[in-house]
């Protein structure tokens, strides 16, 4: 070892040059860092939520509604089809009609049941039903695929999802939740935001910097479904509530005391997809905020046309199943332009606003995990993770100094020097994210990086004591010490990266911090150490070991 | 015998050479860790040694399987991470009656209150599970309960852990803790030798349990960072374990004729000015995030602070001890070492 090859002393070298200048943009400023070149690393490590103060929301998006919601549109495709209309056709002919009854969603909402009155029709029915479904995307190979299956029992026609459309749609609907999402934060102007999805079925939103998650909340997770719907008059609301809904028609609540509840008509006149703008303005009559919105042109169209049909009749605005106001029709509403008042404040106004603009979210969202750190709190973990750090590193700088000397214990803190800096460069150059438990980590990695540095001593001293030369003692004592680093560091790595697979958020942060340390502290103890002490020993020719 | 040129006498914290029997005082050491593993199992049964195991399973209605988990259901300080629900601290401007707002608590439909101080007198932190896991309803009702009964007092935003999500996170802890001591049995069998691996695992459940048990104990809230704590424990202590069976490795090569007790004792001292040492800077390291650090870490370093105490005494006591009960084809010894000298 004493006689260390040049590419060694490089390697060092380099590294260790590449180390200062990747770790350097962690101890400027963001606006310094700016100034740096492009040329030259600028990305420093990233504070988690919970040393930078901000928000966590964990959701889930309810696939059930997803499935379900697509099992209407197939029940209503079945009645029209087995009626004789023909989904997409141009000619108005129609296929002779196939007599049916029972054809309903399932309470489950899992399948769709219909049962033909005349066996011999079944066959037909089948037919028409398989054309149905839609291709499910994201199955490659030449077999198309639809995205319903039929199964027979009797005269019954059980309808229900393929296992890859299920995959497929929810796919789709995390993809489409997580657009919406990330409309809306934008429009916000929260900075920053990070959506991502988890699993199947899951989206992340972290928010550093805002460490009210309520609002967070309530813009994320409501689902911002429109709806125009026709009022029906003609039934009580009472006889309704009491359980006489007519067939196609339903009971929707509404907040507003003196009419609760609105009886309107299941299918929309118009809904939000139509829309192309939706603003917070004023109403000058009346004096209260309101919510205009502008229609595109098949919209416009809907709308004008419902509006023209139905003068001196009502109509029900529905955000999420809720009615917000139910007014009448005073006169055809052509344009496309529309106010919806309501019980809005003009934060509110402006919050309905926001949703609208942004979509509504392709199912609701459910919330499963919310968390959140105040920045105060934030920036009192980094200062005390700080102070605990440079501590840790005076202590077992001390201790080395003591242990070892001036000459051996330096080399050890010029090698635990070099694994700092290279920690801090590759959390910086990776774009890492260092958590309160990693700030543990780091310190953790400290103690233990001079593992290797009091390997390499202790076994040079017993073969020193062994009765060898200086040389031979450096010599043997380093590679024997090397074996037993490698096979004592793999240990602690492997329980490193199975914390990193199994863990999440902050413990995540954590164990990357130390499979780093790890890698680092081989490097630094075994190659570092061994060049400081080559160099040492050609240039004094030591006759005793000074350890 | 060698002459320091150091300019002060360098410390050592174990003599240069040492010859203490561990191997004689094995069993008196098994004996201890045995109780020590036994009281820890008592501990999981008696929430902490604080109440009598045959309470709830007497009280449990069911099977066997239902009255065991009523009995071990208080095993451990849960945070939401694991139990789900909401914790949330309150700030009041006055010192808190703790027992009072225990009581309040208690009063309010929610399941499982818990109350626990902070260093401030004026600071508490709640934790509650929600009927049906409303738990937006529940934060309203007990937020609603305490400004009755603290006046002046506010809230912090609250952190949510539904019900699914703890479950999940619960199964992903214990399978990383199974599959983190399954890797070190197969690489310890893969690089040095079975027994050896049987040895080190028997250490590693030693250590685990032992930390789980201090942990239930002391009433330290059991969350993700005590996982990774855990985690972290098995590492530092496989690492003490695998310089210690290095060294025997490298002994059994080169006293092919001595019995394997006296191997040990030989490869425990030789290692043994290494151990304490790691040891110590790792344990100085703590002792600063410990006392500085803040409470937010204060549960998982002092877990490690216990677990890498822990860990230094398995390595010399327990695992390499241990591989001498697991009975060995002395003749095959030679063979099977890997010569992976450079």
């Amino acid at each position: 070892m004493l006689s260390v090859s040049r590419w060694r002393y490089i390697a060092v070298i380099i590294v260790t040059l590449l180390g200062i200048i990747w770790a350097f943009p962690n101890v400027l400023s963001p606006q310094m860092r700016e100034k740096i070149p492009k040329f030259l690393p600028h990305n420093a490590i990233n504070l988690g939520l919970d040393l930078q103060g901000g928000s966590h929301l964990l959701f889930e998006v309810d696939k059930d509604t997803v499935y379900r919601q697509r099992l209407e549109t197939v029940a209503d495709d079945i009645s029209n089809s087995l009626r004789g209309i023909e989904r997409n056709s141009d000619t108005k002919e129609r296929l002779p009609a196939i007599a049916f009854s029972g054809r309903s969603v399932s309470p489950d909402g899992k399948s769709v049941k219909v049962s033909v009155n005349n066996p011999q029709d079944l066959a037909e029915a089948q037919k028409r039903i398989a054309k149905l479904g839609n291709p499910v995307d994201g199955v490659s190979g030449p077999v198309s695929t639809t995205d319903i299956a039929q199964s027979v029992n009797g005269t019954e026609i059980t309808v229900s999802l393929t296992e890859e459309a299920k995959i497929s749609m929810t796919r789709r609907a995390v993809t489409q939740s997580v657009e919406v999402i990330r409309r809306r934060i934008d429009e916000t102007g929260t900075k920053e935001p990070s959506i991502t999805r988890q699993g199947t079925d899951r989206i992340v939103v972290q928010a550093p910097g805002e460490s009210d998650p309520e609002k967070l909340k309530k813009l994320v997770g409501q689902t911002a479904k429109l709806t125009f719907q026709m009022v029906d008059s003609s039934v009580s609301i009472d006889e309704a509530r009491a359980g006489r809904v007519p067939p196609g028609e339903v009971v929707l609540p509404q907040d507003n005391p003196s009419e609760p509840f609105v009886l309107v008509k299941r299918r929309a006149m118009v809904s939000g997809e139509n829309l192309v703008d939706a603003q917070p303005t004023f109403d000058q009559q009346r004096g209260i905020p309101v919510v205009s919105i502008r229609f595109d042109g098949t919209g416009s169209r809907l709308f004008g046309r419902a509006t023209t049909e139905g003068v001196g009749k009502r109509f029900a605005i529905v955000l999420d199943d809720k009615v917000i106001s139910a007014p009448v029709i005073n006169e055809p509403i052509a344009g496309g332009n529309a106010q919806i008042s309501g019980n809005f404040t003009l934060e509110s106004a402006t919050e309905l606003s926001t949703l609208l603009r942004a979509g509504a979210l392709p199912a609701p969202l459910k919330i499963l995990e919310q968390r959140s750190v105040g920045a105060e709190l934030g920036q009192d973990a980094v200062n005390a993770g700080a102070k605990a750090g440079i501590i840790a590193l005076v202590a077992v700088v001390i201790f080395m100094l003591l242990a070892y000397g001036f000459t051996f214990g330096g080399f050890s803190i010029i090698a635990l020097a070099v694994n700092v800096i290279l920690i801090f460069a590759g959390m910086g150059s990776a774009g890492a994210t260092l958590t309160l438990p990693g700030i543990a980590g780091l310190v953790l990695t400290l103690g233990m990086a001079v593992d290797a540095n009091v390997l390499i001593y202790e076994r040079m001293r017993e073969e020193y004591a062994a009765g060898r030369s200086v040389a031979l003692a450096l010599d043997a004592g380093f590679s024997r010490a090397v074996v037993t680093i490698i096979d004592a560091h793999v240990t602690s790595l492997l329980s490193a990266l199975i914390l990193f697979y199994f863990g999440s958020g902050p413990v995540r942060g954590f164990a990357w911090t130390l499979s780093l340390g790890i890698l680092t502290s081989v490097f630094t103890a075994v190659l570092v150490t061994q060049v400081l002490i080559g160099i040492w020993y050609r240039q004094n020719k030591p006759k005793v070991l000074p350890i | 015998m060698a002459v320091s040129n150091s300019k002060w006498p360098l410390i050592r914290l174990v003599p240069k050479q040492t010859h203490f029997g561990f191997v004689h005082f094995a069993r008196l050491a098994a004996s201890l860790s045995v109780i020590l593993c036994i009281l820890s199992l008592v501990s999981f049964a008696t929430g902490g040694l604080r109440k009598n195991p045959m309470d709830a399973f007497n009280k449990t209605q069911g099977g066997f399987v239902q009255k065991m988990d009523a009995v071990f259901a208080d095993a451990f300080n849960l945070g939401i991470d694991f139990k789900g629900g909401v914790s949330m601290e309150a700030i009041s401007t006055q010192p808190i009656d703790i027992g009072k707002v225990r009581d309040t608590m208690h009063t309010l439909s929610v399941r499982d209150p818990q109350v626990q101080g902070f260093d401030k007198p004026n600071q508490i932190m709640v934790r509650f599970l929600s009927e049906n896991d409303n738990n937006d309803a529940a934060i309203g009702v007990v937020k609603d309960a305490l400004t009755k009964t603290l006046p002046g007092v506010t809230f912090s935003h609250p952190d949510v852990v539904g019900s699914k999500v703890s479950g999940e996170l619960y199964r992903n802890g214990i399978m990383a803790l199974v599959a983190a001591i399954s890797f070190m049995l197969v690489f310890i069998w893969f690089r040095f030798e079975f027994q050896m691996g049987v040895g080190s695992v028997v250490a590693l459940l030693h250590d685990v349990i032992l930390t789980l048990g201090f942990i239930s104990v002391t009433r330290i809230e059991f969350s993700l960072t005590s996982i990774a704590a855990i985690l972290t424990i098995i590492g530092y202590s496989m690492n003490d374990t695998v310089v210690v069976y290095d060294r025997l490795r490298e002994n059994m090569r080169k006293w092919k004729k001595k019995p394997m007790s006296e191997l040990i004792d030989l490869s425990t001292n030789e290692t043994l000015s290494r151990t304490i040492i790691t040891g110590m800077t790792t344990l100085l390291a703590l002792v600063g995030l410990t006392v500085i650090g803040g409470s937010t870490i204060q549960s998982f370093t002092i877990a490690m602070i216990f677990g890498v105490i822990i860990g230094t005494y398995s390595s010399i006591y327990v695992a390499a001890p241990f591989s001498l009960l697991v009975p060995r084809e002395d003749k095959k010894r030679p063979e099977k070492i890997v010569d992976d000298r450079p």
